[in-house]
């Protein structure tokens, strides 16, 4: 490979950290889940360059399982995402806190 | 070096729509932008020789996810221009902060890294020689049949789990 290693893994942590950013950062719910999903690429990406770099097809097979499960995981968090809407009425992270002590 | 160049483009296309992704106010611009990302993490697939995972991110995030989420996007209404927007505090500093730290500990760490491990068996003549359809296929029905099962089944249980959440009364 003519593009390093190392390239592809800085660019993963770079969008790994973009991705917690938005976590950290932002208060809307579906901002949130969409910063999640930013992380899994990043991780997939990672496995991907190693995959190509030791010349192995685990990463890859890896990479078809987590976006299958992060398909799954989109499915089930925006269900839960409009069933709290209902509720509430709003997807402000800061007002959902009625389990908060 | 067209390797590169292709490298640079995609990489940097995805760090900039990602960076959009978590800046923008309306929330349709994020999602766009999120499919415009994706796109760019596909091109960095297949130019990884993941030709397979190249169309599946197209085909599963870029198709199937972002659809989900325009879909709620466009049925909650839930733009941040609404009462309850986002204000600016403490956390607009904090996480940006955190962030780069982690970064510049994850870019000391890259940087003196190297692999010695012992090479596979699927380098890239011997999985061109077959296709990469062909051999993750091959590897997926034969090493990981029974992953492959379960995900099935997850599958089918986060589906019902959609349904359920999702539906007014049970």
């Amino acid at each position: 490979m003519t593009v390093s290693l190392n390239s592809y893994l800085l660019l993963s942590a770079a969008l790994f950290l973009i991705g917690v950013t938005g976590v950290l950062t932002r208060r809307n719910a579906l901002i949130i889940f969409m910063s999640i999903e930013i992380m899994l690429n990043a991780a997939n990406l990672a496995l991907v360059a190693f995959a190509q770099s030791l010349h192995s097809m685990e990463g890859q097979i890896i990479v078809f399982f987590v976006m299958t499960v992060a398909a799954a995981e989109v499915a089930v968090g925006l269900a839960i995402i409009i069933g709290i809407y209902r509720r509430h009425e709003t997807v402000n992270v800061d007002e959902i806190n009625l389990m908060k002590w | 070096m067209l390797e590169q160049a292709a490298f640079t483009v995609f990489a940097a296309g995805a760090v900039l729509c990602a960076l959009i992704v978590i800046t923008r106010r309306n929330l349709v611009y994020s999602a766009v932008f999120l499919v415009a990302c994706f796109c760019c993490i596909a091109g960095l697939y297949a130019l990884m020789n993941a030709q397979f995972l190249a169309a599946a991110q197209v085909i599963v995030y870029a198709g199937a996810v972002m659809v989900l989420f325009i879909f709620v996007i466009m049925l909650l209404r839930a733009d941040s221009t609404q009462a309850g927007a986002e204000v600016i505090n403490f956390q607009w500093i904090l996480g940006p902060l955190f962030a780069a730290a982690l970064l510049f500990q994850i870019v000391g760490v890259v940087k003196s890294f190297s692999t010695t491990a012992p090479l596979g068996e699927f380098s890239p003549e011997a999985v061109a020689a077959a296709g990469n359809v062909e051999t993750v296929g091959t590897v997926l029905f034969t090493q990981y049949i029974y992953p492959f099962e379960l995900i099935a089944v997850l599958l089918l249980s986060a589906m019902l789990g959609a349904v359920v959440l999702a539906k007014r009364k049970i």
